[in-house]
């Protein structure tokens, strides 16, 4: 095992030193023969595989190196969703729909010319809302044909309900939108009714069943299009106990058999808060373990994407951080010009951590293989800053990532969001016995630092929490301590 | 005759104004305003109001 890695994508955010980040692209580490490449998954062709490993959203392995921004450029919505309120202004907030400003598509592409000078992970761009993309399709449309001419190599992503989409293919192939989302929660749409109150088409308002009978076939006629123009699709599912959680499963087969790329189950976010009517008729959200025991279930169907963060339509940065105040209209030059320097420099130094990081998936995976029993799996949860590693304070995390190591390696399977802990050296008891609830199904927490006193805690709550592998990559991390957990008793042969 | 916007309400997505046949309504001080000698209350042209139609909170987009 080398060395700690000791350029953390964290240092990337601040001024940059050019030689610096050059001689370290070119020093140790694998030689750029052996990246991306070999992080592809088996059952995937090499094209797919070039058009998504950059792509947070729709590559696991991505998320850890390469962001997005969102611009809040399609306010206009042309339907109504019971868990949905398009209120701006709330900068606490972070769930699809909320923005704290709105831009025109010339304030969008100043800022996106603005993060992509700062943020040199930033590979896609997407229009999420905060109303839907498609519907308000005149301003979605010139926001990407300014700023594809500035920025020729960002992805362009859009994520719509799929009314309006049918009608916007050929203009989306034309701008080479190369990936597109569509929120689809049922297809049947006796369910349907309960999540959607109303919707607006061909120029009138329709409710009831009939409301989502006309959605439901224009969303499988919008996938089916796609599919059949090679646009890799995603699929957005909210998850909404008692009324979709075991349709959810019929959903999977639908949008697998038409071709979907990836299905994103997500749980509901209800609060009476935020306004909307779920949240103020008291329909809960899924607990953590609820979701995932969904999401186990539809392993084998359509491929599923677990690391959502169901981010703001104007979330700017890597997944699990919004570094979107930094980027308000206020801040912004009025002329700006594109620098490609960081972004590319930036790259080559990803493509070298990158196969080391799949080296050491690959290792872990391999190291578990020979202590692992069936039906022996862990739940752990990593505290990290980024780029995979266990290179956070417990105290400072706002969320950790949960993987799962089981004869199968170590996978990743969710995040858990909480309060950061440690508030200036001091902890607050009460945050902590939130962290304990987040952490519902996990008994082991790997971090870069923790004091002894939550540590202490987290034990009597029946968690075990280390610092021992400290920078590591998370998944060598969770394969010496699964390794550890369910040791050989001493004296058995090892075949 | 005409719709009316309720200033205070409004959440300036601007549905109303793409819809609008008569292209009476624009975006003025923050919110959303339908020019009550433009408005036909969309007669001639469909069978209900569009604006009121697509607006996105309820009570918002009335009769004047």
């Amino acid at each position: 095992m080398g060395q700690p890695f000791t350029i953390s994508l964290d240092s990337l955010l601040d001024p940059v030193d050019f030689d610096a980040m050059r001689e370290t692209a070119a020093a140790g580490g694998c030689s750029s023969s052996s990246c991306g490449s070999s992080a592809r998954p088996e059952d995937m062709d090499a094209d797919v595989w070039e058009r998504i490993k950059d792509h947070p959203c729709y590559s696991e392995e991505a998320h850890h190196y390469f962001a997005r921004m969102h611009v809040a450029v399609a306010p206009a919505c042309n339907i109504q969703c019971n868990y949905c309120n398009r209120k701006y202004d709330c900068a606490n907030e972070s769930r699809p729909g909320v923005v704290s400003e709105k831009l025109t598509p010339d304030q969008a592409r100043r800022k996106v010319i603005a993060v992509a000078n700062e943020v040199p992970q930033l590979s896609v761009l997407g229009i999420a809302g905060p109303g839907d993309a498609c519907y308000d399709w005149k301003k979605s449309q010139a926001t990407f044909s300014a700023i594809a001419k500035d920025i020729p190599d960002i992805k362009l992503c859009i994520s719509t309900n799929g009314l309006s989409l049918p009608d916007r293919i050929d203009e989306l192939a034309a701008m080479n939108v190369d990936h597109v989302t569509i929120t689809i929660n049922m297809v049947d749409p006796e369910i349907g009714a309960k999540i959607y109150p109303w919707i607006y088409f061909r120029n009138r308002r329709w409710t009831g069943v009939e409301a989502s009978q006309i959605l439901h076939e224009r969303q499988m006629l919008g996938l089916e299009m796609l599919t059949a123009r090679g646009v890799l699709t995603k699929i957005n599912s909210v998850m909404i106990p008692g009324i979709n959680d075991e349709h959810l499963i019929e959903v999977n087969r639908w949008v697998k058999q038409r071709g979907a790329f990836l299905h994103n189950v997500m749980p509901l976010i209800s609060d009476p808060a935020h306004g909307t009517h779920f949240g103020l008729t008291g329909q809960r959200g899924p607990s953590a373990m609820e979701l995932k025991a969904l999401q186990d279930r539809l392993e084998g169907g359509a491929k599923l994407m677990r690391h959502c963060r169901q981010c703001r339509a104007d979330a700017v940065g890597l997944l699990g951080e919004d570094r979107g105040q930094e980027f308000t209209l206020d801040q912004l030059p009025e002329a700006v010009d594109y620098d490609p320097a960081k972004r590319t420099a930036y790259r080559e130094i990803v493509a070298g951590e990158r196969g080391d990081h799949v080296a050491a998936r690959k290792a872990a995976a391999a190291a578990i293989q020979e202590n692992a029993a069936e039906g022996q799996s862990m739940l752990v949860a990593v505290a990290t800053k980024g780029g995979g590693r266990v290179n956070e304070h417990f105290g400072h995390a706002k969320e950790f990532q949960i993987y799962e190591a089981s004869s199968k390696g170590v996978v990743f399977v969710g995040h858990r969001k909480v309060e950061a802990y440690c508030m200036g050296g001091f902890g607050e008891d009460a945050t902590l016995d939130a962290v304990i609830a987040a952490l519902e199904g996990v008994r082991h927490v790997l971090c870069a630092k923790i004091g002894d006193c939550p540590k202490d805690m987290l034990e009597a709550a029946g968690i075990e929490a280390s610092d021992a592998y400290a920078y590591e990559y998370a998944e060598t991390a969770i394969g010496a301590l699964y390794a550890q957990t369910f040791a050989r008793a001493p004296g058995r042969a090892v075949a | 005759m005409a719709f009316k916007i309720i200033a205070s309400q409004c959440t300036a997505c601007g549905a109303c104004e793409f819809e609008c046949p008569t292209a009476a309504i624009r975006f003025k001080n923050d919110t959303y305003m339908i020019d009550p000698k433009t408005c036909t209350e969309c007669e001639g042209h469909f069978d209900t109001q569009q604006c009121n139609s697509v607006c996105p909170v309820p009570k918002t987009c009335v009769k004047a």
